[in-house]
């Protein structure tokens, strides 16, 4: 049986109470911590765990901290990044649901370690009953003692505040979640200044994902290098996986980082194979930003080397062949999956969310929903298919945020891996008639 | 001081500047066009992403080049960076992608908009642009809306450069102007209806790149190109009074900040000398205004008639087929604009 870290007691009745919490080990990594390590120390422990930001770029969280400006008698600000709306990826939703305390344990612990005395949750405005939970646990939290004035006796002071989005995609990325936090538009900053040296209301700031800041509690109990003991190289610990798609048993996972793709998608522990003994098409391995493979690809890098669930392994190939692990968001379609319908689907999103501050984001986005949609119809023409390429090209690189090439990756590697498909539908309409999608399409592009 | 190379020109800058104002004291071809940029504006550019540049040299420090192009407006230059702008074949080609992008959904009707012969769209598509266009769908339309009696806003025009909301951030108190919705139905608008009712309201109007906001006083009065554009000032409580009106014979049909170069006002100001004064008694009046980009005011109507022939060759060979330009290209066509 796999190691699980984060997800151990995710069953166990109550969990989501501080007594049933404290029960199971809850709450003794903070008072390890505040009795035991200075906040220098903490920050040593998640160096050594290699622990990566797990909201989808990857980057070293113990890195990301010593960023961190700290000058004299400027507050410093933990954000936690709970906004999650990236088409496929629901971990955070899970783990905050099941085990609110966790986060909460995490977001003192990792406050302590950077020297913040306020932080913040940003959840999206459609997880509203999550948000409810976290209350409710912060509510439960301060009346023992756990947050407040002088945790564990310690002289360490923290508060920790909910603060609901309005359920726009674009506020995950972590300027413009900053701008929404303070009472603005949620729009991308343009950067430098990172938010490590000017973040919220100017002072310096981390912004990190759930899953990380929960990640920290494990590594403060067991020590950073017993973490950084799992996983591969430098893809170390454990991950949140959201399995989707027409698999047998959806869900969220905790894999060691490492397992191989194959063994995800068929073993018994995980995905349990494909639904209807169908055949595996292509998987979007890391939520709807990254680029899509088809199966032999997905399985097995271009060298022939089993693929594992790794942020390295993902990778290789780059995008000629590769892809990214991303947010763990784990699409998979089988045989029976228009790639076309599917891209169409990601890019509507995409051209739905875009802030509008860029014009390539601002006016590719919506182009490139209206020729999917064009060829859908059956209207498409294969210079179609190149201008897609083309648009994608135009947009990818040359925006203020990321949410301009995760509109264009997905469009790329489409047309990258399964070109074939797009001529079919522009030279042989007819195969296209297919009277339920035709009639979704319909709906939901009035919708 | 920082020394930077742009194209292959070197020159010793102050700390902090950006590559878009060391290209400027370049000077020449080799400045990158900003449409969103303002130097008087804080916090402006960085939207447009037409004054992308490709640093190949991150600095002396630091060698690495910059993996994908950088606006330019929004990144100062390090000591020993290089820079290609008009060097680059693939810059120029991501440069005409987003131009593409600006007139995606622009009406292009140049000949029936007010801004025609001064716009910074029509001069950046000329310069940057390709002749004809991909998109073939409907392109987004808006309501016109009267932003109190002297200013109207088209927002169908509006290329989202942000200038005008910092305008009212900055330079008007109590901001009631803004963007309300997202993405590409996003929407300049003073909240709720609100109008602008402030004495320097009227340098939103200055500020635009394109017809989006228009002097209600002037719109349609004449085109620009029959106007003769004269520097004059008159003692003014409020501002400096340093203006440029635009006379038609010996009318004064609308009174302007007074723009440089690049398009930028020299001085905001305010909404008396602007909108009440139209006398030629009320002004000390100082001599023609010089006028010297590429906008078609200078080309037919002030400088060399040359220069324009040499353009409209290149324009021709650039279309697909022959010399016949339609009119719904206007855009592209200097004998519409
Ligand atoms: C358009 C966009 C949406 C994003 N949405 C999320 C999100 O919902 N949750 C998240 O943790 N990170 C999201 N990110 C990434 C954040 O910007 C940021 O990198 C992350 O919160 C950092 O945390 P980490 O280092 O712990 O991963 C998004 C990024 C972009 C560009
Ligand atoms: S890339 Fe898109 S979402 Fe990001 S700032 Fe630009 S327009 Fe906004
Ligand atoms: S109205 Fe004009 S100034 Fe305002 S954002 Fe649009 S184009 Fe820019
Ligand atoms: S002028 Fe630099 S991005 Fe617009």
């Amino acid at each position: 049986m796999a190691k699980k870290l984060l997800l151990e007691y995710d069953h166990v009745p109550g969990i989501s109470t501080l007594d049933v919490y404290r029960r199971h080990g809850g709450y003794a990594s903070l008072n390890k911590a505040l009795k035991d390590l200075t906040p220098a120390q903490v920050l040593e422990e998640v160096k050594t765990s290699g622990l990566r930001g797990r909201g989808g770029a990857g980057f070293p969280t113990g890195m990301k901290w010593g960023f961190l400006a700290r000058p004299e008698g400027v507050p410093r600000y933990l954000v936690c990044n709970a906004d999650e709306s990236e088409p496929g990826t629901f971990k955070d939703r899970y783990l905050m649901e099941r085990i609110p305390h966790l986060l909460i344990e995490g977001m003192v612990l990792s406050s302590y370690a950077l020297g913040a005395n306020t932080s913040y949750i940003y959840i999206r405005g459609e997880y509203y009953y999550v948000a409810r939970i976290l209350e409710r646990a912060i509510a439960e939290a301060y009346e023992a003692g756990l947050l407040g004035k002088n945790i564990f006796n310690s002289g360490f002071d923290h508060d920790c505040y909910v603060h609901v989005g309005a359920g726009a995609y674009i506020c995950g990325e972590e300027t413009a979640l900053l701008e929404s936090l303070e009472g603005k538009r949620g729009n991308p900053r343009i950067k430098p200044p990172f938010p490590a040296v000017a973040g919220l209301y100017g002072c310096p700031t981390v912004v990190n994902n759930v899953e990380t800041i929960a990640a920290v509690v494990p590594i403060v109990r067991d020590g950073g290098a017993a973490y950084a003991g799992i996983g591969v190289g430098k893809s170390t610990g454990t991950k949140l996986i959201s399995a989707s798609g027409h698999i047998n048993r959806p869900g969220v996972y905790e894999i060691e980082l490492g397992v191989p793709v194959e063994e995800f998608i068929f073993s018994d522990l995980y995905c349990g194979g494909m639904r209807n003994g169908k055949k595996l098409k292509a998987v979007v391995a890391g939520g709807s930003s990254v680029p899509v493979l088809p199966a032999d690809l997905i399985l097995k890098t271009a060298a022939g080397e089993p693929r594992l669930m790794t942020y390295e392994s993902l990778a290789d190939g780059g995008f000629a062949s590769g892809t990214m692990l991303g947010s763990g968001g784990f699409i998979v379609m089988d045989e029976d999956t228009s790639i076309v319908k599917n891209l169409w689907n990601f890019t509507r999103f995409y051209h739905h969310e875009s802030c509008g501050q860029c014009s390539p984001c601002r006016e590719g986005t919506g182009w490139m929903e209206k020729i999917l949609h064009k060829i859908l119809d059956g209207h498409g023409t294969l210079a179609d298919v190149d201008l897609l390429w083309d648009i994608q090209s135009k947009i990818e690189g040359k925006t203020i945020c990321p949410l301009g090439d995760a509109a264009a990756w997905p469009v790329a590697s489409a047309i990258r891996h399964f070109r074939k498909e797009f001529e079919e539908y522009v030279t042989r309409p007819a195969s296209i008639r297919d009277v339920k999608h035709y009639y979704r399409l319909h709906s939901m592009a009035e919708a | 001081m920082a020394k930077v190379t742009i194209d292959g020109v070197t020159a010793e800058v102050p700390d902090g500047t950006t590559i878009l104002n060391a290209a400027r004291m370049i000077g020449g071809d080799l400045v990158p066009p900003a449409m969103c940029y303002y130097t008087k504006l804080k916090t402006s550019g960085g939207y447009c992403r037409t004054c992308i540049v490709q640093v190949t040299k991150g600095s002396d420090k630091d060698p690495r080049p910059m993996p994908k192009p950088v606006a330019s407006c929004r990144t100062t230059v390090m000591d020993g960076m290089e820079v290609k702008n008009i060097t680059s074949p693939e810059l120029l080609e991501a440069r005409a992608g987003v131009v593409e992008f600006l007139l995606l959904n622009h009406p292009l009707d140049c000949p029936v908009c007010d801004q025609a012969g001064e716009c910074d769209l029509q001069n950046l598509a000329y310069a940057n642009g390709k002749a004809g266009t991909r998109y073939q769908f409907p392109r987004r339309e808006f309501e016109k809306i009267d932003i109190g009696d002297k200013v109207q806003l088209h927002m169908t025009r509006c290329i989202l450069c942000y200038r005008c909301v910092k305008v009212a951030d900055q330079i008007t108190d109590g901001r009631v102007h803004g963007v309300i919705n997202r993405g590409d139905v996003s929407e300049i608008s003073t909240y709720v209806a609100n109008v602008i009712d402030n004495d320097f309201s009227g340098n939103v109007i200055d500020v635009c790149p394109v017809g989006a906001l228009t002097d209600k006083t002037f719109r349609f009065k004449s085109r620009v190109w029959y106007t003769k554009p004269v520097d004059a000032h008159r003692h003014c409580t409020k501002c400096t009074g340093k203006v440029r009106l635009w006379y038609k014979g010996e009318d004064v049909l609308r009174v302007t900040g007074r723009k440089d170069h690049y398009g930028e006002v020299n001085d905001w100001i305010c909404n008396e000398c602007r909108f009440d004064k139209k006398k030629t008694a009320d002004w000390t009046i100082e001599g023609p205004s010089h006028i010297d980009r590429g906008s078609v005011i200078s080309a037919n109507h002030y400088e060399s008639l040359k220069a324009l022939k040499a353009t409209i060759e290149r324009q021709k060979k650039a279309l697909p087929h022959g010399n016949k330009v339609s009119l719904g290209h206007g855009a592209l066509d200097p004998n519409n604009a």
